[in-house]
């Protein structure tokens, strides 16, 4: 292989020659084959239309909501073909966070946090549901913010507090991957900086993907970053090593800022 | 300069006609119904007597204030699963395919068919089918009426609650997609709690288009001026005793049907006010 | 493990069973129109030849004999075609102008509590059950000012029907169109009132002429209201003072009277394609001026 990948022992996700078309003529994601690190942060990085969103959406495979989108190869989450697990079930084993902090506005936060297990019909005990609900918010340093305010819906809460939210959201089900697609790009300086430390601390029970068009965020907070260009992906390596010596000149160029 | 003054005058001046227009409509409505609710007092409005013989006339609303409503609740239970579909089908499984388009231009069409076709309709139609099946034996009635009724206020129920379906973000849908929601609950956990009031108002405003509906209505219902006891049994609506029995109506008898329509223009105006609100407040 | 993907095969059960009730209910909702349209197709283009609409209506011999010789019946529905068109022509003239009007201002007094007050009046305008206009119409106009039915008793009360129709749809229209526009029309020193003929109508005109069109198509069903204000006439009538015919008027005659049968299945389909045009013809205008 000519391109700059970076080999990964004992990934948790693997993807093989990965095409997603959105018209079934031009690829949004072209040829894309990566293997992605356990229990670290994995930064996609690439000016705005490149597919790194699109690549995201293609591993809790969200592209089958809309018949028009054509995905073609392989990708595995822990060596399983995931295309031979039930959209059910794996995404449930994938969380995910979106760009703009979308709690459930009918739903207080409380019902919030355990949404996964009430949309998935999971009957629990009172204790149970109050151990999951304290559980995922503390793990998103918002238990002692809003611990008083459970039953408040969750769009009273600010920005950054509603984005912790929805991260505690996918985090319930305790999901091997956790999926984030440029989740700070709404939020204040103050904000980014407790979720990135949140990403910080979650990553030693959980394997990160994070999408992210900033590239301070990436060489802040990832562990290997990926640069898309063109729905190429391009380079892929220690994110140390990509910001102090970048291989292709592409990735050089949109690092040193003359595109993106 | 003084043009512009001269502009905003008129502008003012006209605006001022539909408040006169409407507050004309209440006093007229008010002042013809005056000599009913001063021979009868507020007994008007819940006897069911309606007795026209000269010397003993006699009139009471109840039995068209009850034939109106049992016949409009009964019509928005029957429009309630079929609109819902419809504005789910349109707005969610088939958004923006052409057949829901196709699906769309139908259910429009239905808001453009004469009320008296679908009286028609009612008569030739869906009556006889009705006596066949044994339901009743002339065919006549709150079933009946109420059936063609729901079928007339489907679009209002339908295009209000498809705007409103296809209003909820996508994003929160994703969100319940990502946590292994399938389409169903997605629908009953996200789309429906987001939408029910725009889904509620949408419901409340047919409701007041049935309440209103009369020739469909004078034309299926069987015109019997008691409060009715099934289903099945014939009745009469506010809006169809006017209509029928206004031709040959003076004196008392007139004032008694300004007076029920009066109640009727109350009563629609409450409907309607409170649709409007839900909405305004929604949105 | 395995119970989790047991209860997942019967949500995605419930899932597709919740797809098909969908469907199937959207399929039985859009019946009746197809059943209601091939209906009167079927029994209703015979009776469309010339004379339906050049003659007025027959009477009851002159049906009773064509029917039991097996013949269409003759004559046509001219006096209501003639009334439709000029009580509709009245109604149209009593309120476009007003109803653009108020629109207009309803458009450049958004925020005053009073312009609310008259967005409110008009909504709930649109909700009275035209039964009670009828009524209102009859009180106003049959016993003050025609003293007796008349073609301007209908007239007003579709007039009154179509105003607050004419006056929203005035206002969602105008709200669309860009403030630059008028701006830039004030920034040229137009008077105000120029600004709204030279600028504000022409440029808002189709989506104007969408909404006119649209309240016509509602008002020309109508039959209620008429039975109490144009009762119905025998004879072609222009007079506005005196009683009218409409279409939908003649389809109730025709529906009270055994011999008309075959005469009420082609009314209503010349009605019915009257106002499926008109929709159409907007939604036209509608979708060019999108472009």
């Amino acid at each position: 292989m000519d391109k700059p990948i970076v080999d990964i022992k004992d990934p948790v996700l693997r993807i093989e020659n990965l095409h997603v078309s959105y018209d079934g003529i031009k690829n949004s994601v072209t040829d894309v084959s990566a293997s992605v690190k356990k229990h670290a942060i994995t930064a996609i990085m690439g000016p705005s239309g490149c597919g790194k969103s699109t690549l995201l959406r293609a591993i809790n495979r969200m592209h089958d909501l809309y018949p028009q989108i054509k995905t073609t190869g392989k990708i595995f989450l822990n060596g399983d073909d995931i295309s031979s697990i039930s959209n059910i079930v794996l995404r449930r084993k994938i969380g995910m966070v979106f760009q703009r902090p979308n709690p459930f506005p009918t739903m207080s936060i409380y019902d919030n946090v355990i949404a996964g297990y009430k949309l998935n019909g999971f009957s629990l005990k009172k204790h149970e549901r109050d151990e999951i609900v304290e559980k995922s918010l503390t793990d998103v340093s918002l238990w002692n913010e809003v611990k008083d305010a459970l039953n408040k819906k969750g769009t009273f809460l600010s920005g950054g507090q509603q984005q912790r939210l929805c991260i505690a959201r996918a985090l319930a089900f305790q999901p091997d991957v956790i999926l984030l697609d440029e989740p700070t790009s709404a939020l204040d300086p103050i904000a980014t900086a407790k979720i990135e430390d949140l990403l910080l601390e979650l990553k030693d029970k959980y394997s990160i993907v994070l999408v992210t068009h900033n590239m301070a965020q990436a060489a802040r907070i990832s562990n290997f970053s990926m640069f898309m260009y063109l729905g190429e992906l391009v380079e892929y390596g220690r994110t140390k090593d990509m910001f102090t010596k970048p291989v292709d000149k592409r990735t050089e160029e949109y690092l040193t800022g003359k595109f993106g | 300069m003084k043009s512009e003054k001269l502009t905003k005058v008129i502008l003012f001046l006209s605006s001022l006609t539909i408040l006169l227009v409407a507050s004309g409509m209440i006093y007229s409505l008010a002042g013809g119904s005056v000599l009913a609710f001063k021979t009868f007092g507020i007994k008007f409005i819940y006897t069911s007597v309606w007795n026209p013989t000269e010397g003993s006339e006699n009139y009471g609303a109840l039995a068209f204030i009850a034939g109106t409503i049992i016949t409009s609740v009964f019509a928005l239970l029957v429009c309630l699963p079929l609109a819902l579909s419809t504005a789910l089908f349109i707005g969610e499984y088939y958004r923006d395919k052409p057949v829901s388009r196709i699906v769309g231009t139908m259910v429009d069409l239905l808001a453009g068919i004469p009320s008296i076709v679908y009286g028609l309709w009612g008569f030739y139609v869906l009556r006889p089918l009705i006596v066949d099946l044994g339901l009743s034996p002339q065919g006549y009635g709150i079933f009946t009426s109420g059936i063609v009724l729901a079928i007339m206020i489907i679009p209002y129920a339908t295009s209000i609650s498809t705007e409103i379906i296809k209003m909820v973000p996508n994003d929160l849908k994703e969100a319940a997609y990502s946590l292994g929601a399938t389409r169903l609950e997605v629908i009953t956990n996200v789309l429906i709690p987001n939408a029910r009031s725009g889904i509620f108002a949408s419901f409340i405003l047919a409701f007041g288009r049935a309440l209103g509906e009369t020739m469909a209505v004078t034309m299926l219902i069987g015109n019997a001026n008691v409060v009715p006891e099934s289903l099945f049994a014939t009745g009469n609506t506010m809006a169809s005793v006017i209509a029928n029995q206004f031709g040959e109506a003076d004196g008392l008898k007139l004032s008694s049907l300004i007076a029920i329509g009066l109640l009727l223009f109350i009563i629609t105006a409450l409907i309607n006010a409170a649709g409007k609100f839900i909405i305004k407040r929604f949105s | 493990m395995t119970d989790i993907i047991k209860t997942g095969n019967i949500r995605a059960a419930k899932n597709k069973a919740f797809a098909w009730i969908v469907a199937i209910l959207s399929f039985i909702t859009i019946f009746p129109i197809v059943l209601i349209i091939s209906k009167l197709i079927i029994n209703g283009y015979k009776q469309i030849n010339l004379a339906f609409f050049t003659q007025v209506g027959p009477d009851t011999m002159e049906a009773m004999t064509a029917v039991s010789g097996g013949h269409v019946i003759p004559g046509g529905i001219l006096n209501g075609i003639a009334g439709t068109l000029l009580m509709v022509l009245l109604a149209s003239v009593m309120a476009i102008p007003l109803g653009v009007i108020i629109g207009v201002y309803l458009y450049e007094n958004t925020t005053k509590r009073y312009a609310a007050v008259v967005r409110d009046v008009s909504d709930v305008m649109q909700g009275v059950p035209s039964i009670v206009l009828g009524l209102i119409s009859y009180l106003w106009v049959v016993k003050h000012v025609t003293h007796g039915y008349s073609a301007l008793a209908g007239a007003s009360a579709l007039g009154i029907m179509m105003l607050p129709l004419i006056i929203r749809s005035t206002e969602e229209t105008l709200k669309m169109i860009p403030v630059s526009i008028k701006e830039a029309g004030f920034a040229l020193g137009v008077p105000y009132h120029k600004i709204i003929l030279r600028v504000l109508i022409p440029t808002g005109f189709s989506g104007l002429s969408t909404g006119i069109l649209l309240a016509i198509s509602r008002v020309i069903g109508e039959t209620a209201p008429l039975m109490l204000t144009a009762l119905g006439s025998r004879m072609v009538n222009l007079n506005i003072e005196q009683p009218t015919s409409a279409v939908p008027l003649l389809i109730w005659e025709f529906y009270n009277d055994p011999n008309m049968v075959d005469l009420i299945w082609s009314s209503s389909l010349f009605l019915m394609g009257f106002v499926l045009t008109l929709n159409i013809i907007s939604k036209r205008i509608a979708a060019k001026s999108k472009k």
